[in-house]
């Protein structure tokens, strides 16, 4: 894509694009080791940014070479696989690649001041180097292609999701990352012990490796007891890291305590990959007929994902701390995604995928807008936020715009979401089912409306005699990413198309 | 007039009030340029919209494709009759309205005046979008846009009355539209493989009689905004509301924009062959016919002016929707006019309570004895557009009662006949004696008339602006009387399947 | 000696991983005290070590170091794996106990019930 002239920079851009898919790793995790070692926190911020922003640029030109000629295989450190570790880039990954990085790097600029203000200074650096390793595992978790690394990277962003989290101001968030780590390690083990029984089963930790053995032993339409004690363990691990209705405890919590900017990051992009990792599981590395007609997944993941989408938006209706609120409509949104994977047609999926990307611009708005808010005025308290629309009008309203997505207005990227997901839906006969997303929309409608109208039509409170708008580095994230709603609600050739390719690879194509 | 293609004409006419939005905003601390934009914007909209319906009424059918969201979803215009008709109305009338709202929200030193005039400009915009779109996703987004951009000038006093107003018409209005009205649009598109308004409807064939008029229920309950019992409630909450508001988006806007959607389903979706020939729409009838009367009956037990006024609505737009219902050639186009007529003659009392309501401060009917004689214009208006809403001749509401009376009886359904009477017997019973109390009784004896000087005889009118905007519209009743064969035979293609196919081609 | 039973005793190995794995989960969801939560997540983990290591071992097999002499060999793999399991569990368990340490600094107990009972206000 790179229009390049003369014969030297043609061949360095293509042997630098033979290493893309290592640099997509290296070049985060380079960062966070120079973070390390830096003194000062405009400068760790600085290097965060410039990794972070090189990062989609990677991940786009990744896509755009799996559009053009398939899945991409690196072998790292030149190993062939299965023995060596292979990453692999094809559709489904590719794209959630390319929404881990841009959210991201739409979202570091905000981090600068909300990070001066809740973080102290001699931290800083620090904090960055744990953010870029974070990075660093959830991009590893999605990109490499061998069970074994994706667990590596997995307590790689985990262990370093603990700190951010405990770095939060209030005391309650060294509990909840206690609490988050005892979850996500049993988690993770969980997920390792799955992997050891497809292992003994297979011989081979190499993903598409798995499929074919597994295909060789016969078992693409049968189930046998390891297979089924593997996928248990592994959809059970996945799930919690994922925080499935009613395995979220762990969710509100973390998202709550967090420093804001963690908040941002994480609701964007954590529990995205984690539900890449159960789609992937269920999709291409298990035999996808076996899982979803000999057994009942499809029952499974349809009733805990309708719980959660009235479990956890009834909750949310009844929270006073607004990152709270935010992080059970997360729980909640997290169904809709799940609800696509267990509907496992082309509608439907597209549906669950694409709202990854949906929910990683709504969140991140929302999230950023608190953050703006508790910047101006040090509180997420509800009561505390009353006729702010006057004082922030712009932070404000893309708070309504991101909040009309979640409810899934047309015009926004939340519509399109419902629009597939229903689709899907109607696809099996579930008219029952579109009835149901559409209700919990309108608890969405509850809980984003109290807030509106606290926030438009009440009498300034006291607590925002401080208020105004926030600075340049969190105004422009938050403008992006409204920019960003709207476009994506209407033209959806980068987000619904690519989700439809990677459904159309996933139900077509099988794993191999 | 302007010398541009229809197909640019749609665009200008969908971008102008927006622009408009944007003057008034960069206007905030200008109040005289502020209005003047509006007002200007108003202006310039009706021409381009009067262009454009000179067009239509020669054959023209624009069509502008805007974007592809996904295959399946695009947002597409095009206009046709029933919603040019609409656009019309609801862009002229909002000239009309500008006046009457500056008269009103300064006669009344309303805070928050830019919000209100930007809010305004954005329903416009979706009231135009609405009428406009040429599939029912870009029926519905516009129609979710008209409910959002309306809940701030319900909530615009931000009390806590007002705020529980606006709490109940977001939820009822969203509520039904995400949870039926979308699911509708959803199936349709399952059914059909497309949303598109097509002439002679999409659906025919596609489904059994049953799934037909579950369909249409989803359809008619969904359009909360037609406000068909039980899904009323919103509208006499919505009075909350500044009374310009009530005037122009509750008595026109985004009532009619409900009824529109209902007439333009029934035509364009389903096509009324599909439910003549099926029945899928009998059920509506009687539900229409209910909501009909108990409206009326309902309206004549209140006594503040706006809450009977919403009632009234309430039962008038079942008309249009019975008239959809019976889906047949008298029934479509007398719904059609109704639209028209209704506007007219509800924007008029409208306007006129809120006249009183800056004048004399009154809201409830029972403490306006007497006050005809101080406020001879707004009562005389009060009282043609009363006449024109019961449907006596020579006032334009008697052309559409007669043209849906005359599709009742052509769809056999002669019982509905009667329905219309007593509903008009009704309309009497609850319009008139606001006007006969006001010029026949002296007004109570512990009322001291306070305001603005003057006698018990005295002239104490409401602003000019605010009483001017009221006789025109009266006015306008008069001569809908004239026009309504006009208004018809614009019509008229909407049912003449063969020629309309034959203009399109 | 029948064949089920034997069965039941050379497989010892999986005996032992399946009593750590439950007897750590239980600790974990059990025990208030939020060091015997660490103890039991260091339980857990190790029953993990075990399971892969039992299948990864030939009786008799060798380093895979090649040699003509050596025929047998123990698959490496499963110990490489542990190998890094290992380290992350330490990874773990180190972080784990540091916010014991502050959450001590804190509230000045260790016990979740305490926390919970004295309210979790900041």
């Amino acid at each position: 894509m790179a229009s390049v002239s003369g014969e030297n920079a043609v061949t360095v851009a293509l042997t630098l694009t033979e290493q893309l898919p290592g640099l997509q790793i290296v070049v985060p995790l380079m960062g966070a080791i120079v973070c390390a070692f830096l003194r000062r926190g405009n400068l760790a911020w600085l290097v965060a940014t410039l990794v972070t922003w090189s990062l989609p640029v990677i991940s786009f030109l990744l896509l755009l070479e799996v559009q053009e000629s398939g899945p991409i295989s690196y072998k790292m450190g030149g190993w062939a696989p299965p023995w060596g570790i292979e990453y692999r880039v094809d559709q489904l990954n590719a794209f959630v690649l390319l929404l881990v990085s841009s959210v991201s790097a739409v979202a570091v600029p905000f981090a600068r001041k909300s990070v001066a203000v809740e973080i102290d200074s001699d931290k800083h650096c620090w904090f960055y180097a744990l953010y870029l390793l974070c990075l660093t595992g959830l991009l590893g978790m999605t990109i490499t292609g061998d069970a074994f690394n994706i667990f590596v990277f997995m307590e790689v962003s985990s262990l370093a999701a603990y700190i951010l989290i405990a770095l939060g101001q209030e005391r309650l968030a060294l509990l909840s990352s206690y609490q988050y780590l005892i979850m996500g390690t049993i988690g993770a083990t969980f997920y390792v012990i799955g992997i050891g029984f497809l292992y003994s089963l297979t011989g081979t930790l190499n993903l598409v490796d798995m499929t074919g053995r597994m295909e060789m032993l016969g078992l693409t339409d049968a189930v046998s007891p390891s297979m089924l004690a593997a996928l248990a363990f592994i959809f059970v691990g996945i799930s919690l890291k994922l925080a499935l209705f009613p395995l979220h405890a762990w969710l509100p919590g973390a998202y709550a305590h967090a420093p804001s900017f963690v908040t941002v990051f994480l609701a964007a992009t954590a529990t995205k990959v984690a539900v890449y990792l159960l789609i992937r599981f269920l999709f291409s590395v298990f035999p996808t007929t076996a899982v979803f007609s000999e057994l009942p997944m499809s029952t499974i993941l349809l009733v805990l994902s309708v719980a959660a989408m009235f479990g956890a938006s009834i909750v949310a209706i009844f929270q006073d701390n607004m990152k709270r609120m935010l992080a059970y409509s997360s729980v909640a949104q997290i169904g809709y995604m799940t609800l696509g994977i267990a509907l496992a047609n082309q509608a439907g999926l597209t549906g669950g995928i694409v709202h990854l990307f949906n929910h990683a611009i709504t969140k991140a708005a929302l999230f950023i807008a608190v953050g703006a808010v508790f910047y101006r005025i040090h509180s997420v308290r509800v009561e505390d936020w009353a006729g702010l629309g006057r004082k922030m009008p712009i932070t404000m309203a893309v708070f309504a715009l991101a909040g009309l997505s979640l409810i899934g207005t047309p015009g926004t990227a939340g519509f399109i979401t419902k629009w597939n997901l229903s689709l899907g839906a109607l696809e099996h006969g579930y008219w029952w089912l579109v009835i149901l997303i559409m209700l919990s929309s309108l608890l969405a409608v509850v809980y984003v409306g109290r807030v509106i109208e606290i926030v438009w039509f009440r009498k300034p409170v006291a607590t925002i005699d401080e208020a105004r708008s926030p600075p340049m580095t969190m105004m422009v994230p938050l403008f992006v990413f409204a920019v960003a709603i709207i476009w994506f609600g209407l033209e959806t050739s980068m987000s619904a198309g690519y989700a439809a390719d990677a459904a159309r690879f996933l139900l077509g194509g099988g794993g191999s | 007039m302007f010398g541009l293609s229809p197909e640019q004409l749609v665009v200008a006419a969908l971008i102008i009030p927006l622009i408009g939005a944007v003057a008034i905003l960069l206007n905030t601390t200008r109040p005289n340029m502020r209005e003047a934009s509006t007002l200007v914007t108003a202006g310039i909209l009706f021409l381009v919209v009067l262009d454009l319906l000179f067009a239509v009424s020669g054959g023209a059918r624009p069509e502008v494709d805007v974007l592809t969201i996904q295959p399946g979803l695009s947002l597409v215009f095009r206009v046709e009759p029933l919603g040019m008709l609409f656009a019309a109305i609801a862009s002229g009338l909002w000239i009309v309205n500008s006046i009457y709202s500056i008269g009103y929200m300064r006669g009344n030193n309303e805070p928050r005046q830019t919000t209100f005039y930007i809010c305004f400009a954005v329903a416009i915009f979706s009231a135009l979008g609405i009428a406009f779109a040429g599939n029912l996703v870009t029926l519905f987004l516009f129609y979710e846009v008209l409910t959002l951009s309306t809940y701030p000038l319900v909530t615009h006093k931000a009390d806590e009355k007002a705020r529980a107003g606006g709490r109940i018409y977001l939820m009822i209005l969203l509520g039904t539209s995400m949870v039926l009205l979308l699911p509708a649009i959803i199936w349709t598109q399952f059914l059909t493989g497309t949303t598109d308004f097509t002439v002679g409807g999409i659906l025919g064939g596609k489904a059994s009689a049953t799934t037909l008029a579950i369909l249409l229920g989803l359809f008619v309950f969904g359009t909360g905004k037609a406000a068909l019992m039980p899904f009323h409630g919103w509208l006499p909450n919505a009075m909350v509301a500044p009374t310009p508001v009530s005037a122009l988006l509750h008595a026109v806007a985004v009532v009619k924009a409900g009824v529109f959607t209902v007439l333009k389903i029934a035509i364009y979706t389903f096509g009324t062959d599909t439910l003549a020939t099926t029945g899928a729409s009998d059920w509506l009838v009687y539900v229409a016919g209910f909501t009909i009367l108990a409206g009326s009956l309902i309206a004549m037990t209140k006594d503040n002016l706006k809450a009977r006024l919403a009632y009234s609505t309430v039962s008038q737009l079942s008309y249009i929707i019975l008239g959809a219902a019976l889906a047949n050639a008298s029934g479509i186009l007398g719904g059609g006019l109704h639209i028209v007529t209704h506007a007219f003659g509800k924007i008029t009392l409208f306007m006129c309570a809120g006249a009183i309501y800056v004048a004399a401060h009154k809201t409830e009917i029972s403490d306006m004895r007497g006050l005809g004689w101080k406020m001879p214009f707004t009562f005389a208006a009060f009282g043609i557009a009363a006449l024109s809403i019961i449907g006596i001749p020579p006032l334009g509401g008697s052309w559409s009662k007669w043209l849906l009376t005359l599709g009742t009886a052509d769809a056999k359904q002669q019982i509905f006949i009667v329905v219309f009477m007593i509903s008009s017997l009704l309309n009497v019973a609850y319009l008139l004696p606001i006007v006969v109390r006001g010029f026949y009784f002296s007004p109570a004896p512990s009322e001291t008339p306070v305001e603005a000087g003057g006698g018990q005889s005295g002239i104490a009118e409401a602003p000019f602006l605010c009483v001017f905007p009221a006789v025109l519209t009266a006015f306008g009743c008069v001569v809908l009387f004239v026009y309504a064969g006009d208004i018809v035979a614009f019509l008229t293609p909407l049912v003449d399947v063969g020629k309309e196919v034959s203009n399109g081609g | 000696m029948s064949p089920a039973i034997e069965t039941l005793i050379t497989s010892y190995n999986y005996w032992i991983t399946i009593f750590l794995m439950v007897a750590g989960l239980y600790t974990v969801i059990a025990k208030d005290n939020m060091i015997k939560k660490l103890v039991g997540l260091s339980l857990f983990q190790t029953s993990v070590y075990l399971l892969y290591l039992s299948p990864g071992k030939i009786l008799g097999g060798t380093a895979p170091i090649i040699d003509p002499a050596l025929k047998v060999y123990s698959n490496p793999l499963p110990h490489v794996l542990i190998l890094t399991a290992i380290v992350v569990g330490v990874a773990t368990i180190a972080l784990g106990l540091a916010l014991v340490v502050r959450i001590n600094e804190e509230y000045g107990t260790i016990e979740e019930d305490e926390i919970f009972e004295t309210g979790t206000g900041k």
